[in-house]
């Protein structure tokens, strides 16, 4: 079966064995390098996408969950000639070290801004609390998305 | 080899003391190269491994060539094309592969500068560079590295006659430029290894047993999705399929279908130290010193116990392999191609120089993790698939339950002050497995799928690197104190149940957490203030005493008790006894659980080639070490690890991370340092200490757990 949902914007259908996940789509037919796999047990945030609007692991979830529905991963944010407020405050903070848990992050802290443009930094730890960073890069990225915050989102 | 230049050298035994990695691999050409487009080319050894050494070393060369940094490409390590700089770890990247690279850049410089003073006319030394141009006094452009980019000027060795500048003439180094592979992590650019796709390429999935000991001896028949076969040697069994989904289903599959005979093979988990205490170890003496000494006045014993800690990376491993024509050909992203390399040549019977290892990123590995073993499943996959890239991608499971752990150890230390308050006799001794099974450096490969192999290739027991090379669990183990009368042993095991390796900071992690809590313990008894106790013994060690100076200020040490259950440690540890300075401030607060609240750290790494990167790694090192002092041990019983999901291994999260404020005060004219390891020893030490103030328990196992805690008051 065919499962058709928007992807960043644009329309996208894929033709998924059962059984396949929206992370296997993503990385899979669909082409894309943002979100990573990481544990497969939704307990680490590197596979974070937005599921209208609403930041969710997609390591577990079934492909056909996303039917109808707006998908929305790292590379929907910005690009290098037009960066997301976000992705502008993490180049500026040098917020990241070896970066496998940053495209996660931004999904989840952009999912936070449009629905808090102006968190406190306890709401950046409690959004970003499903995200694992080993390298310790944690106190950059809280100070990167409150750069973005200061800066304004757009919607 | 150029013989004429060889003579024109000198006889061997004349050869120029050239710095780092230069030494032993002296050809210029080897570390860089000019295009004519305007590029400069740089081809370290070491390799990205997120900690920000490809930037560093750009701007080494781009600062002594005058060029701008935009100019520089960083090509990965490759065997073969890049010189072979061994490992990139112990924090001495800037050390060598920086200083290799200084010097080149230097050399290099020179001999365009010569030929550009030979058809102008002007003097070598009259002749300025902007940005690569080459400009005479009046300011004519009289030629450039673009217009004299001939490869053959390059093709001379380092002679060691030309200086870097000084340090006051540094505009590049020294200078936080933003890190060049992150703008692709931002934007979720292919940049890691995982993300790499080749034509045709299949994915592998490695069953692994259900037992460290074990031998296959079937798989049940039965259909397997998406065209998936099985690759089986021996006891190691995986899966191939054309599409990852397939890949993963199929491994499943098989995983449900193999028989195995298993057996048991590791230590009861509660009972670690008994297990360290009654395993045959090899003994060695790490420092002794017998000066006279005067009798003790108050004297101190106590044992230190760590428990086997998992890199963890969030990434799981990945290679891609692709054999042809007898040749075979890795992506990594190992810490060490030739390493990689010399060990596949082992297990695979192959010449190594059919082996190309090539480097691409992954996610940050904090030591030897299973990097190179998923190498040798990739290549294994492969070899059943010729000419086809095959791709390997380890499981959770995979990544926190097989890959090599840092090892279980004790140490003891006895140690004692004099009438005066000062030390005056101080043994130790540790026991645990050697820190060290990275491949490449013994007769046997260290791989994980070899011994599982038909014939089984055992791997070699851990070994531990001399100390005068770093040590491995003997690391830290010399307290950078005086004190007349020393002895420090260690005990190396001699048998290794959990294939045990390098993790950041190595023995460190223990050795500087127990050395300091001794002498906290010391200065409490003899009524010493713990930061004035440690200066009168450091005062032939100044930078030592500087940076337990600066993070007594930053915290405002001596600190009044803030609330019941809230209290402050401090420590400092030269890393190794030879590189960065660390002193870390520690303010915890303990309730059901112990958390901490804030860090102060003060470090000295003499030169900072990238303060901002030096600022991210000595942080990130103290944020990890955070996490292994509250929180980390591994699981496992009879069997196997069972500590495979991340609920059985946490980590640090984002609630628990500590406000951090750290402070470089090397000089900018010293050897620069390495700033990826100095932090975590004094962080475990620096915790331990705030427990203290805390509660007034003196912690002795870590993690610091509520039920480690409650052990140490009995």
């Amino acid at each position: 079966m065919p499962v058709a949902f928007t992807l960043n914007g644009a329309a996208v259908e894929v033709k998924a064995p059962e059984g396949m996940t929206l992370l296997q789509a993503l990385r899979g037919p669909l082409g894309l390098s943002g979100p990573r796999f990481g544990c497969g047990q939704e307990a680490c945030g590197s596979c974070m996408v937005t599921l209208d609007g609403e930041a969710r692991p997609s390591c577990t979830l079934p492909l056909e969950a996303a039917a109808g529905r707006a998908v929305g991963t790292v590379e929907g944010l910005g690009t290098p000639e037009a960066p997301h407020p976000l992705q502008a405050a993490f180049l500026a903070e040098q917020a990241g070290q070896c970066g496998w848990c940053l495209s996660g992050i931004l999904v989840s802290a952009a999912a936070l801004l449009r629905r808090n443009p102006d968190p406190d930094e306890a709401a950046v730890r409690e959004a970003l609390e499903p995200h694992l960073c080993r390298c310790g890069a944690q106190n950059r990225i809280i100070r990167a998305v409150l750069r973005a915050a200061r800066v304004g989102a757009p919607a | 080899m150029n013989l004429a230049y060889t003579f024109a050298m000198g006889p061997a035994g004349n050869a120029p003391d050239l710095p780092g990695s230069l030494r032993a691999e002296p050809r210029l050409s080897r570390w860089l190269r000019f295009s004519a487009d305007g590029t400069v080319t740089l081809t370290p050894g070491k390799v990205e491994l997120g900690q920000g050494i490809l930037t560093a070393l750009a701007q080494i060369a781009a600062e002594e060539l005058d060029v701008a940094p935009a100019r520089l490409r960083v090509v990965p390590a490759v065997t073969g094309a890049s010189p072979d700089e061994g490992v990139t770890s112990g924090s001495l990247s800037i050390q060598e592969s920086g200083a290799a690279i200084r010097q080149a850049s230097a050399e290099a410089r020179a001999i365009h500068l010569g030929l550009a003073a030979g058809r102008s006319g002007v003097p070598a030394e009259a002749i300025r560079v902007e940005d690569g141009t080459f400009l005479a006094p009046d300011g004519s452009a009289i030629g450039s590295y673009w217009a004299q980019a001939e490869d053959a000027l390059l093709e001379v060795e380092a002679r060691g006659d030309v200086a870097p500048k000084p340090a006051t003439d540094r505009r590049i180094a020294g200078q936080s430029l933003p890190r060049l592979d992150l703008p692709d992590k931002v934007f979720g650019v292919p940049r890691y290894l995982q993300d790499m796709r080749l034509p045709g390429m299949l994915h592998a999935r490695v069953v692994r047993p259900p037992a460290r000991a074990a031998t296959l001896t079937g798989v049940r028949e039965g259909p397997l999705p998406g065209g998936a076969t099985m690759v089986r040697d021996g006891s190691f069994l995986a899966v191939v399929a054309g599409e990852e989904w397939a890949a993963e289903a199929a491994a499943a599959r098989v995983a449900a279908r193999a028989e195995w005979e298993v057996r048991e093979s590791l230590p009861e988990e509660n009972a670690l130290a008994e297990w360290l205490a009654a395993t045959p170890a090899q003994a060695s003496e790490v420092a002794r010193r017998d000066d006279p000494a005067p009798p003790a006045a108050q004297a101190v014993s106590a044992r230190f116990q760590r428990p086997f800690i998992a890199h963890a990376s969030i990434g799981t491993c990945c290679a891609v392999a692709r054999w042809a024509e007898g040749a075979l050909e890795v992506w990594t992203h190992s810490q060490g191609v030739y390493n990689l390399r010399a060990d596949l040549a082992l297990v695979l019977g192959l010449p190594p120089e059919s082996i190309t290892v090539r480097h691409m990123e992954g996610a940050g590995c904090y030591g030897h993790n299973g990097a190179d073993d998923v190498a040798l499943d990739a290549a294994l996959a492969a070899r059943a698939h010729p000419g086809r890239p095959v791709r390997a991608l380890w499981s959770r499971e995979e990544e926190l339950g097989w890959g090599p752990l840092s090892p279980a150890a004790t140490a003891e230390i006895e140690a004692a002050v004099d009438a005066e308050g000062m030390l005056c006799r101080w043994r130790m001794v540790l026991r645990g497995n050697g820190h060290s099974s990275r491949p490449g450096r013994a007769k046997q490969p260290t791989l994980l799928a070899a011994p599982y192999l038909d014939p089984p290739q055992p791997w070699p027991v851990a070994i531990d690197a001399p100390i005068a090379a770093g040590g491995g669990g003997q690391r830290n183990a010399v307290p950078g104190y005086a004190v007349p009368s020393l002895d420090v042993e260690m005990h190396r095991l001699l048998v290794m149940p959990l294939r045990s390796s390098a993790l950041r900071g190595l023995g460190a992690l223990l050795n500087v957490w127990a050395i300091e809590s001794v002498m906290d313990e010391l200065a409490e008894a003899s009524g010493q203030d713990p930061v004035a106790f440690r200066l009168r013994h450091l005062e032939e060690d100044p930078r030592a005493a500087a940076v337990l100076r600066e993070a007594a200020a930053m915290c405002g040490w001596p600190r009044a008790a803030d609330g019941e259950g809230v209290g402050t440690g401090i420590a400092v540890a030269r890393y190794k006894g030879t590189g960065a300075w660390c002193a870390v401030a520690a303010e915890v607060e303990a309730a059901e659980v112990v958390r901490c609240r804030r860090l102060w750290i003060a470090a000295d790494v003499g030169e900072a080639i990238n303060p901002d990167g030096a600022v991210n790694q000595l942080e990130g090192g103290a944020l990890q070490a955070v996490s292994i002092a509250l929180k980390e041990a591994v699981r496992f019983d009879r069997m196997n690890v069972t500590g495979t999901r991340w609920e059985d291994y946490p980590i640090l999260r984002f609630s628990e991370v500590p406000a951090v404020e750290l402070r470089l005060i090397g000089p900018q004219d010293a050897k620069p340092l390495g700033a990826g390891e100095p932090s975590l020893g004094p962080t475990i030490a620096a915790i331990a200490g705030g427990i203290h103030a805390a509660l007034g328990i003196r912690p002795r196992a870590m993690p610091f757990t509520p039920d480690n805690l409650a052990a140490a008051m009995e």
